[in-house]
């Protein structure tokens, strides 16, 4: 009895020990993430003078004046829905090109299947500037140049590789043998795929079209070298923010990251999931 | 009338050659057992009358119609498989009535047919359950009602029982094999499991290495194996095999003894005997026990005869110890005789 209580003592000490480090850890990453983004949000609910004052305020004034400013301004809203325009393009084009490559990988045996999955990854190592000039150029003589479609095709090769590993996983974690037991059941291969596969892989694909969307919405590069009328809304306010006063730029910032946050926010579980975290 | 015929089937894998021209036929509402070790081609050759699998050449005929070159649906089979495959994503209603919905068939006539086959298995009270919330026992219970929903000519079973625990296993054995006798249905049904084959079947094809050894009933496989490899596989402990020396027209020395055997053939034979087809006797093959044990209501000696291994089951209220000297003596109707260079069977 005594050697046991002495034994347990340390080991309670210990385990303290361990649930104050596991604690501290959790909120230093949680400072990491909201931190900054609790400052975007007290700053872009600030009036002008607050912004440009020192110490500033934990809780915001409220005031919407930097907001409304933005929601008054000139190509913001044509800038919001180029955006739009374009992330939904790029969204339903990886799907439509990444899901079936990513059907084919996880189901047929083909030569240079292999390489094909690493190449797949490897058009992630092209830097994009150094592919911009001749792009630019190849666009303009297509036509294709200061055109939401032309723009959502580059997003779509950077969203692409995402699309088909995304969708890999997700149909590799479906047994052929519920298929197979489809056809059986009186399904051809297109009936077995909508019937039966697509119900179990909806949310994987919805999470996987999110995700092509945020790539889109945040891409500013290749966004702001290809377009001139039409601007993305990351386009339009890095074009208009460098010379804007600050309070502007905090609601700038603002605008563009909230809806990236609630879209990843949304679809958490299957990125966690496609990573293999998650308990799905 | 659903005759499966299986003519001159193979298939080859790359250079590597999973079947050798395979033919087989099985009759109208016969319950057709493929026992084999694992990668004997059993599975391959199931997945080819399923269609799920297409033959290198040969031909599958099905209720007098050729179908080697049809969908799976258009077969008029129903298949099980190994891990169930029950979808996840619907209820065990669904999942049974979705061949029948696929049918397009009117929802009072779904309702009529699943609920039949649902009391049919005792899965009656799960209908509105998913996959997820049933068991192992239950999923197999849900794969078979949705097999027999579709009413098909020929059912195809892949291994169904093989993930079960063993006392579930010998009860779903006789289940099914009652369900599917009333069913009327031909059958194929593919096993390692060589008491499940023998228990279920009323003909067994014992497969090895992408070849069909013997087709016969039960009994047959088990008294009269056509080949060396179906005497070693089947049997729990299996036959014991002695080296039997030409001895005159007819006679046969083994271990020692003079026994009568086939008059035809010049060089040495396997001679092969059932370990229970072996008595005590006054006269007959020397043997020393080396392992005795009591099973209940055997006695399983394994003794050496003539420097080989041989195991003999024996009445348990025989007094025998390790290093005991016996004197066995084989049923002489139960010998059977193989020629060691085709392995096959001599008359």
């Amino acid at each position: 009895m005594t050697d046991a209580t002495a034994t347990a003592a340390p080991a309670t000490d210990t385990r303290r020990a361990g649930r104050f480090l596991y604690l501290a850890g959790v909120v230093v990453l949680c400072a990491w993430v909201i931190v900054p983004i609790y400052f975007l949000l007290v700053n872009t609910l600030s009036s002008p003078d607050t912004v440009n004052s020192f110490p500033k305020p934990f809780i915001p004034d409220f005031d919407l004046g930097s907001l409304a400013f933005f929601a008054k301004f000139a190509g913001m809203l044509t800038a919001l829905k180029n955006s739009v325009i374009v992330a939904g393009m790029t969204m339903i084009l990886s799907i439509l090109i990444g899901a079936p490559a990513g059907y084919a990988l996880s189901r047929f045996d083909f030569a240079g299947k292999e390489l094909f999955r690493l190449l797949i990854l490897l058009t992630r190592a092209f830097p994009l500037p150094l592919l911009a000039l001749p792009l630019a150029v190849f666009f303009i003589r297509t036509g294709l140049d200061d055109t939401t479609f032309g723009l959502a095709l580059v997003h779509t090769t950077l969203a692409l590789p995402f699309a088909v590993l995304i969708t890999f996983s997700l149909f590799s974690g479906i047994p052929i043998e519920l298929e197979e037991a489809a056809w059986t059941l009186g399904c051809t291969r297109v009936t077995a795929f909508t019937k039966v596969v697509l119900p179990l892989i909806l949310p994987g694909i919805t999470a996987s079209a999110i995700f092509a969307f945020v790539i889109s919405w945040n891409e500013v590069f290749a966004a702001a070298v290809l377009t001139i009328e039409n601007r993305t809304l990351t386009a339009f306010l890095l074009q208009n923010l460098d010379t804007s006063p600050l309070h502007l730029k905090f609601a700038g910032g603002f605008i563009l990251v909230v809806p990236a946050l609630i879209f990843i926010f949304a679809v958490r579980k299957y990125l966690f999931a496609m990573w293999g975290i998650a308990n799905r | 009338m659903a005759e499966i015929q299986i003519k001159n089937v193979a298939k080859t894998f790359g250079s590597y050659t999973a079947l050798h021209d395979i033919n087989l036929t099985i009759a109208d509402q016969e319950f057709m057992v493929l026992l084999g070790a694992s990668g004997c081609g059993k599975t391959t050759l199931l997945r080819i009358v399923a269609g799920l699998e297409t033959a290198t050449t040969g031909e599958v005929w099905i209720g007098g119609r050729r179908v080697d070159h049809l969908a799976p649906k258009d077969r008029g089979i129903a298949m099980v498989f190994q891990n169930y495959a029950v979808f996840p994503h619907l209820t065990v209603f669904e999942n049974i009535g979705f061949g029948l919905r696929m049918q397009k068939l009117p929802n009072d006539q779904v309702k009529r047919r699943v609920e039949r086959v649902a009391t049919l298995m005792h899965i009656e009270q799960l209908l509105k359950r998913y996959s997820g919330e049933l068991s192992g026992g239950q999923r197999q219970r849900v794969a078979v009602a949705r097999a027999l929903a579709m009413e098909p000519d020929v059912i195809l079973m892949d291994e169904p029982l093989s993930n079960l625990d063993a006392l579930l296993r010998m009860e779903m054995r006789a289940e099914l094999k009652g369900v599917l006798a009333e069913s009327k249905t031909t059958a194929i049904y593919v096993t390692h499991d060589q008491v499940e084959a023998m228990s279920m079947a009323d003909r067994i094809s014992v497969m090895h290495q992408g070849k069909i050894v013997q087709a016969a009933t039960p009994i047959e496989v088990y008294r009269n194996p056509a080949a060396e490899f179906v005497a070693g596989f089947i049997g729990n402990p299996p036959m014991n095999f002695l080296r039997a020396e030409p001895a005159g027209e007819g006679k046969w020395k083994v271990a020692g003894q003079v026994l009568d055997g086939p008059s035809t053939g010049k060089g040495p034979l396997q001679f092969a005997i059932r370990p229970e087809d072996i008595d005590p006797a006054d006269q007959g093959l020397t043997a020393i026990a080396k392992v005795v044990e009591p099973l209940g209501a055997h006695l399983l000696v394994t003794c050496e005869v003539d420097g080989t291994l041989f195991r003999a089951v024996l009445d348990s209220d025989l007094q025998v110890k390790p290093g005991d000297k016996l004197t066995l003596a084989p049923q002489p109707d139960r010998v059977r005789w193989f020629d060691p260079q085709s392995t096959l069977a001599v008359a």
